[in-house]
């Protein structure tokens, strides 16, 4: 049996540099690309405990406790000790010790990416960084820059861009003062601040913090006080990342603005946006992201980039490389939709009941920017196809990130005309489909505990009552209500839930749809006439998928596609009765 | 054989020689422009590079002066008005799909192609000319078993919708896949409105007023007066794939006679192109 590889079975040295001892691990194979990860603060390298072992698969990742920090030892006297350029020699010493002749791929959260943006920038380590992923961790330099820039030039917004980061910085002051903020860190702050880490930030326990965590707390202060108020003060003018850099953003991060980032263009000529909807510790809460992220960014780096097909979506930054599976996805909205997050590098799994359709849209996908795609044909209402596919997609293509929950049928025809079968057919497709959805991979999501997204197609006719649509209509009110429900039920885990609400889209559901009480010849016709209706109209499945992508980026809750739909949205709410009205009119067919 | 009959085979024989010449010629030119784009080169310079490169062999006049479309605008993406159609100041980049089109005439004779190309590879553009051949092969089916112009327009629609694809032939005026194409009287002075030939469209407009009277088109198009079988004579056609942001197409001359003899009713004027070529070197 292999032992499995963690933090604490790895490979231990010290490494002495500057007059302090640094506690240095190693995991992984020596030959493989070294990928250095430096943590931040209050914190040690156990932070990345999560992310080392998955990263050790295919790189010698390397970390180590920043001085003071962990089992590193702390420089003496402390003030003056932590000054960037002495982490700058600490950081040297490492890499020569552990890559004495292949730059190293640095990886910084944090305080360990502000110092990492220092050593990403100066002259004396160029040649020795291949690249610099960024997460939570501004360059003092640039944030001075960016500081000034809007003290210089104050209009309105950058004065609440300014004030916007003003309160978000309040730990920074806060750490400014002397003593207290130690007395704080070794005493009570220090006792409930694991709690308060899987309160607020929600992030599992497991072994962190350590025990080091009010010694680090403590001498970490000094890395504010050596660094902050100089550099923000007299920033460099020569800030230029030498390495290429992918920059990480939670969006959700309470002690850093997104818009810090805004003008990082200027001093990075090779940059790679991420975001994601998450908090500050992602090393802890997502780990699967980061490492997925991490790997693509230094293989492409390393020069190993599998083909020519790079995402140029808008939302690349946020769906590149996540696992997204559309329902439905052999036409219309839901192809549209596939190709979308296609487009924005995502891996899509194409779920249809028409196996050629599904194949056509992984194919296109493929060619589109995904670097994967795969198609399954499967009916959603088949419950035990939908386990066997929900095992199927966890075993081999992973947890699904984004789930889009997208098949339905059409049905029109009065209450009396439509008969038990047709109920049942409509509801096993638009609502059982959805529950299975929902069940199976909303479930793998919740217990991978690094959060998600469900995307549920309702329909205008959620909210919009019509005598022409009563089983169609009552199917995606279920739908719409089951995602409210699902997203109160979510939201403690980081999952969002969202009810695509689209008024008449031009698509095939007009040439499927079933018309209730009428023959064959009858429904044919008039088939083609609301084909024909929903042409005139002319709205594209591309805005509806469009809408989707943004509202799983915003986590909005009820998204009413169309004028129609956003009109009737707004009619149910204020005046009901009018509704009621329109409901009773003939459809023109 | 009497020999009247053998004098029309021949006489016939010659005009079709004289419309696969100028075919030729216009794919010849094709290629060598695409050969010869760059990063940087703009609409206009491609389409004024067709234009010198087949004034400098013979062509006088033209049925419509050549088009050049780069990036998104092969698929016509947001086009509103025909004017959209002629060559802008886009600049062509790396990896981008383009088009050529042109219709020169020559010794009396015209054409009309269009050759789809990229600048570097394109993978979404190489997909769509490759599921192009369906069409070519659909279209000429289907106008062998004599099917209304109109139905085969639908079936291509079909078939692009199967595909994955926008119809994007929609965008031409009328919305057609075809138009016919004929002989044109050479003069010395030959003036074009809107970049169109004045002697070619007034060849169209006969044609138009006759197929009136006798209830044919010599536009091929989603609407009802191409609601016939197939009219004889020459027509070009043009099936154009859209697919987010990449068309493609290809545009040749179909040649329709009276004949009973299925395979002598219909029959491409030419296989010898580049796109036929590069299905069969896929093969
Ligand atoms: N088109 C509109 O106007 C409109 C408006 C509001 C809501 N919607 C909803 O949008 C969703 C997508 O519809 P569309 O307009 O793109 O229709 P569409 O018919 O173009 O596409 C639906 C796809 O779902 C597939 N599908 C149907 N039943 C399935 C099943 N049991 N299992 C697996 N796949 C199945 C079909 O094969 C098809 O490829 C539907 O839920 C529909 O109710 C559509």
């Amino acid at each position: 049996m292999t032992v499995p590889v963690t933090l604490e079975n790895a490979r231990e040295r010290r490494v002495r540099t500057g007059g302090v001892e640094l506690c240095v691990a190693e995991l992984g194979e020596v030959g493989q690309p070294t990928v250095i990860l430096v943590h931040g603060y209050p914190d040690s390298k156990e932070v990345w405990s999560e992310v080392a072992p998955r990263l050790a698969e295919r790189f010698h990742v390397v970390l180590y406790d920043v001085r003071g920090h962990g089992r590193s030892t702390a420089p003496k006297p402390l003030r003056g000790g932590f000054t960037l350029e002495k982490l700058t020699d600490d950081f040297l010493a490492v890499a020569d010790a552990v890559s004495p002749d292949r730059p190293v791929h640095l990886v910084g959260h944090d305080w360990g990416s502000v110092q990492s943006w220092e050593f990403a920038t100066v002259r004396r380590t160029e040649g020795r960084i291949a690249s610099f992923t960024s997460m939570s961790g501004p360059s003092l330099d640039h944030f001075g820059h960016w500081i000034s820039n809007r003290l210089k030039r104050p209009t309105p917004r950058r004065i609440g861009q300014l004030l916007g980061q003003g309160v978000k910085s309040w730990y920074v002051y806060a750490l400014h003062t002397p003593v207290l903020p130690e007395l704080a860190w070794r005493g009570p702050l220090g006792k409930s601040w694991p709690r308060i880490l899987e309160r607020v930030e929600k992030i599992p326990g497991a072994g962190y913090p350590t025990s080091s965590l009010p010694t680090d707390a403590a001498h970490g202060a000094w890395l504010y006080r050596d660094n902050v108020r100089a550099r923000l003060r007299r920033p460099r003018t020569d800030a230029y990342a030498h390495t290429p850099v992918q920059l990480i953003t939670p969006l959700g991060d309470a002690f850093l603005s997104e818009r810090l980032y805004d003008e990082l263009e200027l001093w990075v000529p090779q940059l790679t946006r991420r975001t994601l909807a998450a908090k500050h510790w992602i090393p802890r809460s997502r780990p699967d992201q980061l490492v997925a992220w991490i790997t693509e960014f230094v293989t492409s780096v390393e020069g190993g980039r599998p083909d020519g097909v790079t995402a140029t979506g808008k939302y690349a930054d946020r769906f590149g490389g996540q696992l997204v599976l559309v329902t439905g996805a052999g036409s219309g909205i839901g192809r549209a939709t596939a190709y979308a997050f296609a487009e924005a590098g995502a891996r899509v799994v194409a779920v249809d009941r028409d196996a050629e359709a599904a194949s056509r849209t992984a194919e296109m996908s493929r060619l589109i920017g995904a670097p994967a795609a795969w198609a399954e044909p499967v009916d959603v209402s088949d419950e035990q196809a939908m386990e066997k596919l929900a095992e199927k997609v966890a075993t081999e293509y992973g947890v699904v990130d984004v789930l889009v929950n997208n098949a339905g049928i059409g049905l029109s025809g009065s209450f009396f005309d439509t008969t038990p079968e047709d109920w049942k057919k409509v509801l096993d497709v638009n609502l059982w489909g959805v529950i299975h959805g929902c069940r199976l991979f909303g479930k793998q999501m919740a217990e991978r505990g690094q959060g998600g997204h469900i995307v549920n197609t309702a329909s205008a006719a959620a909210y919009q009552p019509s005598k022409a649509l009563p089983a169609y209509s009552t199917s995606k009110a279920a739908v719409l209500m089951l995602s409210e429900c699902l997203r109160a039920e979510l939201a403690g885990q980081g999952i969002g839930v969202t009810a695509i609400c689209p008024g008449f889209v031009n698509t095939n559901i007009t040439s499927t749809a079933h018309f209730a009480g009428v023959d064959a010849e009858e429904e044919k016709r008039r088939q083609k006439k609301s084909a024909r209706l929903y042409g005139l109209r002319n709205y594209p499945p591309e805005k509806v998928a469009d809408a989707i992508l943004r509202a799983v980026v915003r986590g909005e809750a009820v998204v009413p596609v169309t004028p129609e739909a956003r009109g009737a949205y707004l009619m149910s709410r204020f005046t009901p009765r009018a509704l009621r009205r329109i409901a009773r009119l003939e459809p023109p067919l | 054989m009497t020999t009247a009959v053998a004098g029309e085979l021949r006489a016939k024989s010659a005009e079709l020689q004289g419309f696969k010449k100028v075919q030729q010629l216009a794919y010849e030119c094709a290629e060598a422009v695409a050969a010869r784009l760059e990063p940087g080169i703009t609409e206009r310079e491609a389409a004024r590079m067709q234009r010198e490169w087949l004034r400098e062999r013979g062509v006088r006049d033209w049925f419509h002066l050549p088009f050049a479309w780069f990036g998104d605008r092969t698929a016509f993406v947001n086009f509103r008005i025909p004017l959209q159609f002629f060559p802008t100041n886009r600049r062509l980049e790396p990896g981008m799909p383009f088009i050529l089109d042109m219709a020169p005439v020559y010794d009396g004779y015209t054409a009309d192609i269009g050759y789809s190309g990229s600048l570097g590879i394109n993978p979404v553009q190489d997909k769509l000319m490759a599921d192009l051949e369906a069409h070519r092969e659909l279209i000429l089916r289907e106008v062998r078993e004599r099917r209304p112009l109109r139905e085969i327009y639908e079936d291509v629609d079909r078939l692009m919708v199967r595909q994955g694809y926008a119809n994007r032939h929609r965008a031409y005026p009328f919305g057609v896949i075809a138009h016919k194409v004929d002989r044109v009287e050479q003069r010395r002075w030959s003036p074009h409105v809107f970049g169109f030939g004045t002697q070619s469209l007034k060849g169209l407009a006969s044609d138009a007023l006759h197929g009136h009277r006798e209830g044919w088109s010599p536009l091929w198009s989603p609407y009802r007066f191409s609601d016939h079988p197939p009219q004889p004579g020459l027509w070009a056609v043009e099936p154009h794939l859209g697919f987010r942001g990449t068309g493609a197409k290809f545009e040749e001359i179909l040649v329709v006679t009276d004949s009973g003899d299925p395979v002598e009713s219909a029959f491409w004027l030419d296989d010898d192109l580049p796109h036929v070529r590069r299905w069969a070197e896929e093969k």
